[in-house]
């Protein structure tokens, strides 16, 4: 992983017999050529930390700008773009890969396999993410086109018609933005078939259904519920480009298409892609809670039919996003009630895991902490999700700042510490050392400040009517301090995540060495060695109960005894 | 949640020893999910009580009707009954609750998506290309409320500002029969008149009596009966006026409105014949 910190110079002044030039391409196609499952997780997690630092610049660019009232430290054009790339960068280069990160290293290693179900189609879908993402990017450079400097994409990451027709959006931007999120998204169908495979065809011996660690099984959710969300979308992206090349007219409102349909096929796609977001973040915390707790998951099967309940009830719920673009009043009763009933399934899982908490022995390593701010911050997300279900609420909240705050408590509050808690989690077991938890604190302190100082305070506009996507708003609207403190809360997160990659790039080199269970956990991936070998286990584990591990530790109690 | 991160904390590092394991509790589960059912059901009966109160409404007879056109980066407010079309600033006359007044609004658009937001006054309402969608406003206190663009609708979404002046029943008719003038045609500002006319202003602006008919940008018969320029973004003085006719960019950079490369003697001229236009 942190081989990449030698640099080519390094290597010919310190270490040049160790290192030949035919060494360094042996080991740079290793990576480039590799199928191995292991090494395509740390590719994807890497990708999804470099987009995360990128997205996060774009986003601090975002707050100076919004600091002061009628700022110029960028032009409208450019902040536009910035928060469209913000948004795009986050939800599809951070977002999705982070998921096949985990899924990808984790899912053989917990059901006692050797690797995916399709190694080759694994490597395939990697890189046409990656692609994809390198696409995105040089719309900087080639966005303009014919039409003079390059310029990327500034239609917002929802890109609603007919403003990306090519009356409004005459440049190449638009092209970018859908071409390279039709490639993304082909890596991302590739992605999820695999690991929907991986979970039902190559389960070791004793792993039925109903034991699978919950990380697979919502994997497996997230999986599914991507292969329905991403089709729409692509099949929204080509008519977009057909409408732009080929003369078509779906959204092309001046010729009699319509804006309300993309807005329904976009929606289709981005309300189940918040669940396909968070299910993965679900994930980590029904592994790194009830270790840390010291206890079995409480209602497993709950938490399973919670899951695909869940997968269910989001496919349902996506009109919520358009309630004021005109819908019938049966039309928006209907989707307020397919939403609040999302807060069902939601409702039990984090009951769960506050059962599973309950009367067990807390251990408040770094990936705890960063667990317990989930649930929290989670709870409030859900609690302001509901409000906005309220059709009513929702004309006067819709689109406003006090949406953004509520979907970055998600995005941010939920999937982002989760990120956190599973890489301080699992790094011990990719890299065979342990993040420092000195350094660990640090970061979960200062981000767990800087993300209640920004996002806990952009409630506040947003109700006093500040709507997202601006540039720029005048002096009396008195909304310039809350905005200067949503800034300051996000240089502290900016100055936390940096402190995160330090973490990451020191301990690889200094890390205490963490042996093969550091955490005294009980899934099968910590059977194995760390890092563990490319053939995974030397001889195929078997899975007594949900916790073969724990069988192992406690003969006198084993799991299977309750089951 | 606090109580138990205090209570089942870890107590010193030598305290290994396991606690019981549970696994799940049929009825705490049940009790789990049934209760947020019946609160959904409560909360969603309510709900859908108020949308169908609001959206299915019967326009009263007494409602004022309005159609609001939004255009990139500006609104257009029609009066179909009153024979008035004006810009950027609403009037309304207040309502009484004993005989309500309300305001029907007909929200169009003339190119991309926008969104009719004045937080005081109501929640949101697209205005979407090809559809015509409705809201209205039933204002029960006098004064300005200030609203903006709340569906990003290009360069200068954050600049299109609106106004509602609610005013009461005498300044309101005290308006509309303003608005219903023809525009002022004073012989001393004849030139700037014709320079108006000679330039391509004519082709997007109106100036009812003139030859200038253009519906591409707002209507100016009464410009200086409003209060700011440039959809809100400054306030209209001569100064501002005439500096936003030299180069729109100074005010709103990315305006649709051309910098039209009029020379001093001209911009002095139709400004002050702009400026006659109460």
């Amino acid at each position: 992983m942190a081989d990449t910190t030698y640099t080519i110079p390094d290597i010919v002044e310190v270490t040049p017999r160790r290192w030949s030039q035919a060494d360094i391409l042996e080991w740079l196609g290793s990576w480039v050529t590799t199928v191995d499952h292991k090494k395509l997780g740390i590719l994807y997690m890497l990708y999804s930390i470099f987009f995360l630092l990128v997205g996060g610049a774009e986003a601090i660019a975002i707050r100076i700008q919004l600091m002061r009232p009628e700022m110029h430290f960028v032009s409208p054009q450019v902040f536009n773009r910035l928060f469209t790339m913000h948004g795009t960068t986050m939800v599809f280069l951070v977002g999705m890969t982070y998921i096949f990160g985990f899924a990808n290293y984790l899912i053989p290693l917990m059901i006692g396999a050797r690797d995916m179900a399709f190694p080759r189609l694994n490597a395939l879908s990697f890189w046409l993410t990656f692609f994809g993402g390198l696409l995105l990017y040089y719309s900087f450079i080639g966005g303009g086109g014919l039409y003079g400097a390059g310029n990327a994409p500034d239609t917002t990451w929802w890109a609603y018609a007919p403003l990306t027709e090519r009356a409004f959006s005459p440049g190449h931007s638009p092209d970018y933005w859908a071409l390279s999120l039709i490639v993304t998204g082909f890596g991302t169908i590739g992605a999820s078939i695999n690991v929907i495979a991986t979970a039902f065809s190559m389960r070791c011996k004793g792993m039925t259904l109903m034991r699978l660690p919950l990380f697979v099984w919502l994997n497996v959710v997230t999986s599914t519920l991507a292969l329905l969300a991403i089709t729409p979308l692509t099949a929204s992206q080509v008519m977009l480009l057909i409408d732009r090349y080929l003369g078509g007219h779906f959204f092309d409102t001046q010729a009699g298409g319509s804006a309300v349909i993309w807005a329904h096929f976009f929606w289709i796609f981005g309300h189940p892609e918040v669940y396909v977001l968070v299910l993965p973040a679900f994930a980590i915390a029904n592994e790194v809670i009830p270790v840390f707790s010291r206890k079995a998951i409480f209602g497993y099967p709950a938490m399973v039919a919670a899951s695909v309940g869940i997968g269910f009830v989001s496919l349902s719920v996506w009109a919520h996003h358009m309630f004021t673009i005109g819908m019938t009043s049966v039309g928006n009763a209907f989707f307020a009630l397919s939403t609040m009933l999302v807060g069902i399934p939601t409702g039990i899982k984090i009951f769960n895991w506050l059962a599973t908490m309950w009367g067990g022995k807390i251990r408040f390593a770094t990936p705890m902490l960063f667990c317990v701010a989930f649930m929290v911050q989670f709870l409030v997300a859900g609690l302001t999700g509901i409000m906005q279900s309220v059709v009513p609420w929702d004309w006067q909240l819709h689109n406003s700042y006090f949406v953004i705050a509520h979907f970055h408590y998600v995005l941010v509050g939920a999937i982002i510490f989760c990120l956190f808690a599973g890489i301080y989690y699992w790094y011990p077991k990719v890299t065979g050392r342990m993040l420092s938890e000195k350094l660990g604190k640090w970061h979960f302190w200062l981000f767990l400040i800087g993300f209640h100082t920004t996002f806990d305070v952009m409630h506040i506009p947003g109700i006093l009517g500040m709507p997202r996507s601006i540039y720029t708003y005048p002096a009396d609207r008195g909304w310039g301090t809350l905005n200067m403190i949503i800034s300051i809360g996000g240089i502290i997160q900016a100055i936390a995540v940096l402190i995160f990659a330090v973490n990451l790039v020191r301990s690889y080199f200094k890390g205490k060495i963490a042996g093969d269970d550091p955490w005294d956990a009980w899934t099968l991936e910590w059977t194995t060695s760390s890092p563990p070998p490319d053939y995974n286990f030397a001889t195929d584990p078997v899975a007594t109960s949900r916790r073969p591990l724990w069988d192992l530790k406690h003969p006198e109690d084993p799991d299977w005894k309750y089951e | 949640m606090a109580f138990v991160l205090v209570r089942y904390r870890q107590r010193g590092q030598d305290d290994t020893a396991e606690p019981a394991q549970i696994y799940g509790s049929t009825r705490v589960e049940m009790a789990w999910t049934v209760i947020p059912v019946l609160i959904v059901v409560v909360l969603f009966l309510t709900t859908a009580r108020v949308i169908f109160a609001i959206q299915d409404a019967p326009e009263p007879k007494a409602a004022m009707d309005v159609t609001v056109v939004g255009h990139q980066y500006w609104w257009e407010f029609d009066y179909p009954k009153l024979g008035i079309r004006t810009a950027n600033e609403l009037h309304i006359p207040l309502s009484n609750p004993d005989s309500p007044t309300p305001t029907y609004l007909k929200l169009l658009s003339a190119d991309v998506i926008h969104s009719f937001w004045v937080s005081q006054l109501s929640g949101k309402t697209d205005l979407v290309p090809n559809k015509v969608n409705e809201m209205w406003i039933d204002p029960h206190k006098t004064g300005m409320y200030e609203g903006q663009c709340a569906q990003f609708c290009g360069v200068q979404h954050a600049n299109m500002l609106l106004r509602v002046y609610v005013d009461t029943p005498e300044q309101f008719a005290a308006w509309v029969k303003n608005q219903q003038k023809p525009a002022a045609s004073d012989p001393s500002i004849a030139a700037g008149r014709r320079v108006f006319e000679t330039q391509a202003c004519m082709n997007c602006h109106t100036i009812a009596g003139t030859a200038a008919t253009g519906r591409f940008g707002p209507d100016l018969t009464h410009l200086m009966s409003r209060d700011t320029l440039a959809s809100g973004v400054v306030a209209n003085t001569k100064e501002n006026l005439r500096e936003w006719i030299r180069h729109p960019d100074t005010f709103k950079e990315g305006s649709l409105m051309p910098a039209m490369q009029l020379n001093d003697q001209q911009l002095d001229q139709i400004t002050a014949y702009l400026s006659t236009l109460r």
